[in-house]
């Protein structure tokens, strides 16, 4: 059986160009990035270059990316590290209900350590209002964190409109980017982006390796201690494989962009507005119009998610939900409920990311088995049976 | 991450439906946790169960266990199925994964509510039946889009 990939938020495949970019640095030039001879100078070359690609495509220096091994790293030092380097001038956090883990369950590390945390709300799709932001700024505040686009619903924050807020009041703002990164195009200066984090394997690159952006000046604590790669803020030899294999995943990414935007959105369009045709009681859940070109977040009602996710399994096709039974506690996803769906609709989420790879056929037949399987999940479904009662006239 | 079992039972599932005039029907979890099992009993004059249909809202382990559980309790009497506990089901299943055992608890509350509903109905008290706390067929909350 074929199989279909709608899960390109997880994680993608590591494309060949990529794979074949990455494999002279295993067993040909695997000299350490930081010796004096010839031979360790190649291995430093190459990680320049992929330092000055990313870099690059950020509109930021060189000097202000460090590759770190992924998203979860880069938003842990980018918070412990900030919190940790401005204590003294205050100890206040402004971030969101619907950041990743990566981040909230840092947040809440601080706290215990005495650091204050604002976690603001959001409208119900998703989108964080820059006027809450900067309310919610205090003469403590150090520093703000909005994710540039949310994993689970799509929508893309107005990061440039909140930039600009930080920036008015003078406080480091870090967006973790990790979703949005090399799907839609951010310009560090243009949106005052103090701090960015983002990940490889979610581009196309390899897993295990990512980086921060940390702007020059920006007064940050080293996160790992020893010796003096990545300007000695975060020690240990460097990933070289990892680091050109991201490199490249960038450089491709960069390249593809507008025509995958194009592509993505227009099979993302034609397969939410089939599933809000054809399915009833379907319900697309973050913005409609800024939004992830990949990304499709559906709420079927009556149903619960993970049977959803085991029935497409059995027919080839990956996917992911927020239902609290693939979270592994009994609360479906902290995003539904912060867009202000109940639970037992946030427990009958599906969410389909889409990649380059994925054609209309694909998409098409997807559709057409979800039907089936939302008909046969409501057959089953006491609750289903009840609202049927209870419309029958 | 589920037995092979589990699998069969979720995909086909036994014994899905409702029961029209039940002898009894039980209602059990909450849809605030994802789990919602109703179980319908057709119980004969001798106390023996002759049909046992359900309907469930939840994950492949909730609807594996309802499926077991019908199994379980048909043919057997109103005091033999009590003695259906959430590890025969289990067992039945070839497990569970830890996460999901109180999928287990909701299919063994499920028949406890039916029968319970059945011995209200019929006016009997069948003894070692408690009257359940999971039953919440009443104040699910209508949300329209």
């Amino acid at each position: 059986m074929e199989q279909i990939y709608l899960d390109h938020a997880a994680t993608t495949r590591t494309v060949p160009e990529v794979v074949e970019a990455m494999l002279p640095y295993f067993t040909e030039y695997y000299g350490n990035a930081s010796t004096v001879y010839g031979f360790g100078e190649k291995s430093r070359q190459a990680v320049n270059h992929a330092r000055d690609t990313i870099a690059n495509a950020l509109g930021a220096k060189s000097e202000e990316i460090y590759f770190t091994a992924g998203g979860s790293e880069s938003d842990n030092w980018a918070l412990k590290a900030t919190a940790e380097a401005y204590k003294e001038k205050g100890n206040h956090i402004i971030t969101t209900k619907i950041e990743h883990h990566a981040i909230l369950h840092t947040c809440e590390w601080l706290e215990k350590q005495g650091f204050e945390v604002t976690y603001l709300d959001v409208d119900e799709n998703g989108t964080v209002s820059p006027e809450v932001v900067e309310a919610a700024i205090r003469p403590t505040t150090i520093l703000i964190s909005v994710m540039f686009a949310n994993n689970e619903i799509g929508t893309i924050e107005p990061i440039a409109e909140i930039g600009a807020i930080a920036k008015k009041h003078g406080v480091l703002f870090h967006t973790d980017a990790v979703q949005a990164f090399g799907q839609v195009l951010i310009q560090v200066d243009e949106m005052n982006i103090d701090m960015l984090s983002a990940s490889g394997h979610k581009l196309n690159g390899p897993k295990g390796i990512g980086f921060l952006y940390i702007r020059k000046g920006v007064k940050i604590r080293s996160f790992i201690h020893g010796g003096a790669q990545e300007r000695k803020r975060r020690a240990g030899t460097e990933n070289v494989p990892g680091i050109v294999g991201l490199g490249k995943a960038v450089e491709l990414a960069l390249a593809t962009m507008e025509q995958r935007i194009e592509q993505e959105s227009s099979l993302r369009d034609h397969m939410i507005s089939r599933i809000e045709n054809e399915i009833p009681f379907a319900k697309l859940n973050g913005e409609r119009s800024k939004r992830l070109p990949n990304n499709v977040n559906v709420c079927f009602r009556f149903i619960e998610g993970e049977s959803m996710l085991i029935m497409l399994d059995m027919k080839g096709i990956c996917a992911s939900s927020g239902s609290a039974c693939t979270s592994g506690s009994l609360d479906p996803s902290h995003v539904l409920l912060a867009i202000g769906l109940p639970h037992e609709i946030a427990h009958g989420s599906l969410r389909m990311t889409l990649g380059a790879e994925n054609t209309l056929e694909e998409v098409d037949h997807t559709v057409d088995v979800l039907k089936e399987i939302v008909a046969h999940l409501r057959n089953m479904s006491p609750l289903y049976e009840d609202y049927i009662k209870n419309h029958k006239d | 991450m589920y037995s092979e079992k589990v699998m069969d039972h979720f995909q086909n599932p036994r014994n899905v439906g409702e029961i029209e005039n039940a002898s009894g029907v039980g209602t059990v979890g909450n849809a605030k946790c994802g789990d919602i099992m109703r179980i319908y009993l057709d119980i004969d004059d001798e106390g023996i169960i002759r049909d046992c249909k359900f309907k469930t809202f939840g994950c492949g382990a909730a609807v594996a266990t309802s499926s077991m559980a019908t199994e379980l309790v048909m043919g057997k009497t109103v005091q033999e199925a009590l003695q259906v506990t959430n590890k025969a089901v289990m067992e039945a299943l070839d497990g569970l994964p830890p996460v999901k055992v109180h999928c287990s608890l909701l299919a063994e509350e499920g028949i406890h509510a039916a029968l319970w509903d059945y011995a209200q109905k019929k006016g009997i008290t069948i003894p070692g039946l408690e009257k359940p706390k999971n039953d919440i067929s009443e104040g699910l909350e209508e949300e329209d889009y």
